[in-house]
């Protein structure tokens, strides 16, 4: 009975991403169309520009068609399997997100863990030490990491420990003066796990290294949204009526921070956990551009600067999807979480 | 004789200043009574408790410093003409010079572009800008939710939609293809900004209408008979503002992230104008070779304005928060 329940609301989640997802496509594509003229994305050096090529451009991709239609003739392709081509990478869609989205997600999960590691520990101090110096100090440093730049914050750790401190290896995913992509075998793209299934140590040592200081850059904004999440929360979990029962039957405080309160502190925690880790796999542009990472976010950057419509659908039709069902799953994890909330 | 002479002195006695004052103010004196005056000492109660945390007050201090700067930034570097919001340049210069140097406090960048100079013209480029992308979707935003929230139905069902679609948009993306096809042009990006910022204003005035439409004073103004609009503007409207009014501040130091982080693509701001993230994109290539004050500067203005809001706007929450006061 109760995965009945599941199964359709999870179905009728679903059905209501359609509409999103329609909208959402149409909304770019109207812009894409709005912001400029869709053969300049075709062109790639001036020497092109002929007449008798921009027809055939024209002719080719149906561009003579009213939008509407074009986005018609999208929409087809994306039902049958086909996003299309994209310009810029001279690769298909498909190929290309396929290519960019584990390095994304390789950041995104790396800088999500620190910043769960270090929040939690973080905001719990924090509200168990309310208004004392701990709390305090964690209140601006937690300020402080949302308000800094995440470029300069990326150019300044780069600058310290890169070029004057020689802790870490410089901008890319991997040295690639010593490593070549193509010796490993690609399993799933993912450099850290493919360097492991491949036997190469060297490589996957090489490949952390690269990891560290993006993932830190990436991480600050999002450890200081968990920390402030998970200081109010603990500190209403505190207040509880069951924590001063657990308190008055003379358990260890330890034990009532960490089994009673912490647990239940967690629950809206989660919440913003899961949307964070969503919002990044879509790809961080600024600190993927900065660590020349090869991920969704720098090269949707610049298919938007080189008008790349196909690419730029591709990526959005991707990203909606993401969002959404971070949403949806988030939505899951807080029912499980707390028995309390029903799903509807 | 007597009472002629009294009549006469009263008609020719003109009322005292004091008296037309008072009359012409006493329908106002009732208003500030009875409407304003709670309003008034809610928001002298607030004032106290923000006086009272420390960190807002630093950054009511920061934001003041800002507001003087960017409201009279001549006072404190000569503007450039013709337009003062670009950067001197000095093409005899033509290599970076370190702070403190000859006519440069905080040194100098490609050309002889004055940093100081950028800082200073810098905030008001980054406060115009932030007031107006937050300030148009603050508007736009709480009018389609009160609308929404109010409504109900297939309106609201309606607009909620389209506001997830707005949300579940790439915006940053969209925003550079608008930049990438309309140059480099400060005015573009607003627009493009203000196009995907309203949305998160709808949906959280909806959320608090929803809870507000349901308390019995809306009963009763409905009962007295005033009409849906008055009871959207006069009633829900002044009862939802708090977490508007948190959000907007917070939202006014990441619109400015947003800003700079377009112009260091080479999306926002022109090349050579005072805007700190075109600083830094000018001064990345010279901080490897250690000119960092290129760099550091404008980062740390940027850093402070950010600061600044966000400082304040976590005051706000503390004191509109009903569980964290008294």
């Amino acid at each position: 009975m109760f995965w009945l329940q599941l199964l359709t609301y999870v179905v009728r989640r679903l059905f209501l991403l359609i509409p999103v997802l329609l909208g959402v496509t149409i909304l770019t594509f109207a812009i894409m169309r709005a912001a400029g003229d869709p053969v300049t994305a075709y062109l790639t050096n001036p020497e092109q520009i002929d007449e008798r090529r921009i027809q055939e451009i024209i002719d080719k991709y149906q561009l003579d068609e009213p939008t509407w239609t074009q986005y018609i003739y999208w929409l087809k392709g994306v039902l049958e399997g086909d996003l299309g081509y994209s310009q810029m990478s001279h690769l298909p869609v498909s190929e290309t997100l396929a290519l960019k989205l584990p390095a994304t997600f390789e950041l995104a999960l790396t800088s999500t863990l620190i910043a769960v590691f270090v929040g939690i520990r973080m905001g719990t101090v924090a509200a168990v030490r309310v208004n004392s110096w701990i709390d305090q100090t964690t209140r601006v440093v937690s300020l402080v990491a949302v308000s800094i730049p995440v470029f300069w914050l990326g150019l300044l750790l780069l600058m310290v420990f890169y070029n004057q401190l020689h802790w870490f290896p410089g901008p890319g995913r991997y040295t690639a003066a010593e490593f070549n992509l193509n010796d490993l075998k690609h399993y799933t793209n993912i450099l850290l796990i493919d360097t492991l299934l491949n036997g190469r140590w060297d490589f996957f040592k090489d490949a952390v290294m690269h990891l560290v200081l993006p993932s830190i850059t990436l991480a600050f904004a999002s450890t200081a949204l968990i920390v402030r999440m998970m200081r109010s929360s603990m500190l209403e979990v505190l207040g509880a009526e069951y924590v001063r029962t657990a308190r008055s039957k003379g358990l260890p405080e330890k034990t009532v921070i960490n089994k009673h309160a912490r647990r239940n502190a967690l629950i809206p925690t989660v919440t913003v956990i899961g949307l964070g880790f969503g919002g990044l796999l879509g790809g961080a542009v600024l600190t993927e551009t900065i660590f020349t990472w090869p991920g969704l976010g720098a090269w949707a950057a610049q298919a938007a600067i080189n008008l790349d419509t196909a690419g730029i659908m591709g990526f959005t039709l991707l990203t909606a999807i993401i969002y959404v069902l971070a949403n949806l799953v988030v939505d899951l994890a807080y029912a499980y979480l707390d028995p309390r909330v029903r799903l509807t | 004789m007597d009472l002629k002479r009294s009549e006469k002195k009263g008609t020719d006695k003109k009322p005292s200043l004091k008296a037309v004052v008072r009359t012409f103010l006493a329908p106002k004196v009732a208003v500030v009574r009875t409407f304003l005056a709670p309003r008034i000492r809610e928001i002298k109660f607030d004032l106290h408790l923000l006086s009272k945390s420390a960190t807002s007050m630093a950054g009511v201090a920061l934001l003041v410093m800002l507001s003087v700067v960017a409201i009279l930034p001549w006072l404190f570097a000569a503007p450039n003409y013709p337009d003062p919001l670009y950067m001197p340049f000095d093409r005899f210069l033509p290599d970076p010079t370190p702070p403190l140097s000859e006519g440069f406090l905080l040194g100098s960048g490609n050309n002889g572009a004055d940093i100081y100079y950028g800082i200073i013209w810098g905030a008001r480029i980054s406060m115009t800008f932030a007031i107006q992308v937050v300030l148009i979707s603050v508007v736009i935003g709480t009018l389609l939710g009160i609308f929404s929230g109010y409504k109900g139905g297939t309106l609201d069902e309606l607009i909620m939609r389209i506001t997830d679609i707005f949300l579940s948009i790439p915006s940053l993306i969209l925003v550079m293809a608008i930049a990438a096809v309309l140059g480099r042009d400060l005015n573009a990006t607003k627009m493009a900004l203000i196009a995907v910022w309203w949305s998160g204003y709808t949906r959280l005035v909806r959320g608090q209408v929803l809870s507000i439409k349901e308390n019995s004073y809306i009963d009763a103004a409905r009962a007295s008979g005033s009409s849906e609009g008055r009871i959207m503007l006069r009633h829900i409207l002044p009862n939802s503002w708090a977490p508007v009014l948190v959000s907007a501040t917070m939202d006014m130091g990441t619109v400015v992230l947003v800003m700079a982080g377009l112009s260091y693509l080479g999306l926002g701001a022109a090349h050579g104008m005072a805007e700190w993230g075109v600083m830094i994109n000018d001064g990345q290539k010279y901080f490897v070779i250690g000119y960092w004050w290129m760099v550091v500067f404008p980062g740390m203005a940027i850093l402070t304005f950010v600061m600044a809001f966000n400082l304040l706007g976590d005051g706000l929450r503390d004191i509109f928060d009903p569980k964290m006061r008294r």
